[in-house]
């Protein structure tokens, strides 16, 4: 996917001023905040079981190239054709080769974010095979020719009507605005692809290292078709994927699905291990998995590893007021929202993403609610400071910066100005003590006012503090 | 270089080995692998079979219950007599035997196809935790027939009801020497909030979930 984050000032505008987005963000905040918030409370002891999840992928992560290795060993033992793709080009070269060989026309997807990283869809298509969403969200945006903007609800951008246009255009059916009637309306378009299909692409939300499974979790069940009608499937997989046992699976599953959506479960949990099996009636021929660097070795090799601790499970988005206000787009690339602000510069290079590390309030909502303990704000902050090494700052912002150096390093001076601020802050102020305009930063007062300064600067206070006391 | 040895070398290098790891480190880890402890687990104090009930409904399944096997056509029937739906479909062959057409249903012993509006099936075990069923695939238990029907009827004997997913692994690993090619864990029917954020059941999977506990 084309990297598009040096336009997030741009974005972000273009979005606070979008009516239908707002009200669409609307319902994320409720159904998924307030959800989670309850169902953690089915956990008795959620927090120790976060802290052994976060353990968990430590653990896996540290140890990731014997896991790989056995992951290899024990789904090579099952006829499951594992291969390995150091970057996204290489991904899409091998699934197309895969598709060649056995004469592929039609290919059934599950989403995958890491297909949306390496731009799988339209490399296919430029190869002439035809290639079918099918989670509905991401079958919304597929056939809006849009890219997703969240990671667990793709199309959460899109009101009803703006769906309800979509589908009269395409399926060229009467006009449906009933939500439930849509959905039907989908299931009966999606359903002569699947039973069609050649071939099934899915992601996998784990590898499990001591059986050689992928594992996947849907709430639609197009993941369990994807995985067992096309006579080949193939699933791309981050290396950081992998988890040692399925008992690590079980259980921070618990956590995965109240984190993301508010469930105690989702509907489907998939673990597929191999192809079809001597007498099976269903299921691939061929089993195919390509495990995938694409970046993730560099970031392993980086102060930023603990990001690959992260399960996908959208909660640190759900929470974030930025991302609540402006939505994924304005993010850039495959992943919004907080995760997005650590993954987008990792990934791609932070010389391409310099404002996402900064759109943060640091309020640290992400990291309270990260099921594996991301330190998320710490890794934006990490981020920044790259930055400011690298010089990549703007040239006003260095300034200033210097400009603020040079003052503060003369305590007598900068004490003498800071005072004389203060008391013309208080000038502007007047009688209710906001400032409406501010000087040089009309950004900062546009549409909120500014409290005025008190008058007494806080060496002036501590100073008169002090001298009471004796 | 492949591929693959380029990235295990990349992960080595990022992981500050030299070569690969030691005799120990790789103990420590094989025993993990051996022994797969279960992770830490919540409370659960509660009468696997009325919670099993509880969570199915929470989950928009439907429960019927039985006292012995031959009984299951006749609820079947009745099941579907009380919601309207159509009296065709198909079952996994071990049900073959069972009286439908005494039931009034007529039903096919094979996989499901696209049009199948009713699929029967058994479960290898339920996890009372969340109303879940885990089914197996296998040449007589197609994952097929739980999945592409509008309505899916599973057959669980109560003296299958476990307490937790890691119950059902643990089963798994004492009966069988290997995982069959698909492990399911199904709860309620297919559902979707990918409009709006609104809950909408049945969009690539069944419609409705029934389930008939057995209880002899």
């Amino acid at each position: 996917m084309q990297v598009q984050s040096e336009k997030f000032k741009a974005g972000a505008a273009k979005s606070l001023n979008n009516p239908h987005l707002l009200k669409a963000m609307g319902n994320l905040r409720n159904r998924m905040v307030t959800g989670r918030a309850k169902s953690i409370l089915e956990l008795d002891n959620f927090e120790e079981i976060r802290e052994a999840a976060r353990a968990t992928r430590d653990l896996a992560l540290a140890n990731l190239d014997y896991l790989l290795e056995e992951f290899e060993r024990n789904a090579t033992a099952r006829g499951t054709n594992v291969h390995w793709a150091e970057t996204g080009k290489d991904v899409n070269q091998l699934v197309l080769d895969i598709a060649r060989s056995n004469n592929v026309r039609k290919i059934i997807k599950s989403k995958s974010m890491l297909g949306e990283e390496t731009g799988l869809n339209h490399f296919l298509e430029a190869s002439g095979i035809e290639v079918r969403e099918t989670d509905l969200g991401e079958y919304i945006i597929q056939e809006a020719g849009e890219t997703p903007s969240h990671i667990i609800a793709p199309a959460i951008h899109r009101t009803k009507d703006e769906v309800s246009d979509l589908f009269h255009e395409k399926h060229k059916l009467p006009r449906k605005t009933d939500i439930a009637e849509m959905t039907r309306e989908a299931r009966m378009v999606l359903r002569p692809h699947f039973l069609s299909a050649d071939m099934g692409i899915s992601g996998a939300n784990f590898l499990v290292a001591e059986s050689g499974t992928t594992m996947i979790v849907t709430n639609e069940g197009n993941g369990r078709m994807t995985t067992t009608l096309p006579r080949v499937h193939v699933a791309i997989v981050g290396i950081e994927k992998v988890l040692p046992t399925l008992e690590d699976v079980a259980f921070i599953l618990r956590l995965l699905t109240r984190s993301a959506t508010g469930q105690s479960i989702s509907n489907y949990l998939t673990f597929t291990t191999g192809p079809k099996q001597p007498g099976d009636k269903d299921g691939p021929d061929e089993f195919h998995v390509i495990i995938v660097d694409a970046g993730r070795t560099k970031v392993l090799d980086s102060n930023l590893r603990e990001a690959l601790r992260c399960i996908r499970c959208g909660a640190c988005m759900n929470h974030c007021p930025v991302y609540q206000n402006i939505g994924g787009h304005p993010y850039g690339w495959v992943y919004p929202g907080p995760i997005g602000s650590v993954l987008t510069p990792a990934f791609v290079g932070i010389e391409n993403a310099i404002d996402l590390p900064n759109a943060a309030t640091f309020c640290n909502q992400c990291g309270v609610v990260c099921p594996v303990k991301i330190p998320l704000p710490d890794l934006m902050r990490k981020l920044r400071e790259k930055q400011v090494e690298r010089g990549l700052r703007p040239r006003s912002e260095r300034l200033g910066l210097k400009v603020w150096a040079w003052f503060a390093a003369r305590p007598t001076l900068y004490s003498a100005l800071t005072r004389i601020a203060a008391r013309l802050g208080h000038w502007a102020g007047g009688r209710t003590g906001l400032i409406h305009s501010l000087l040089g930063g009309a950004g900062w007062t546009r549409d909120r006012d500014l409290p005025a300064p008190q008058g007494k600067t806080f060496r002036d206070l501590y100073a008169a503090r002090a001298r009471r006391r004796i | 270089m492949s591929a693959r040895d380029n990235i295990l070398g990349k992960i080595r290098g990022a992981l500050g080995r030299s070569r690969p790891m030691t005799e120990t480190e790789a103990a420590a880890l094989r025993a993990k692998l051996r022994d797969h402890p279960r992770g830490p687990q919540p409370a659960m104090n509660w009468e696997p079979v009325s919670r099993f009930r509880e969570r199915c409904l929470s989950l928009s399944s439907t429960v019927d219950e039985v006292a012995t096997l031959d009984q299951v056509p006749a609820a079947v029937g009745r099941y579907l007599a009380g919601s309207g739906l159509e009296r065709t479909g198909v079952c996994w062959p071990e049900y073959a035997g069972l009286n439908w057409a005494g039931a009034g249903l007529s039903i096919e012993a094979r996989p499901a196809g696209g049009d199948d509006k009713i699929g029967i099936t058994g479960t290898y075990c339920a996890i009372a935790e969340t109303g879940t069923l885990m089914l197996l695939s296998g040449p007589d238990t197609h994952p097929v027939t739980s999945l592409l029907p509008e309505t899916h009827i599973a057959i669980a004997p109560t003296t299958r009801i476990l307490v937790s997913i890691e119950d059902g692994m643990d089963l798994l690993r004492r009966e069988r020497s290997e995982l069959p090619r698909q492990v399911a864990f199904v709860s309620g029917p297919s559902r979707t909030a990918d409009i709006e954020m609104t809950l909408v059941l049945g969009i690539h999977g069944p419609y409705r979930v029934h389930i008939v506990l057995v209880t002899g």
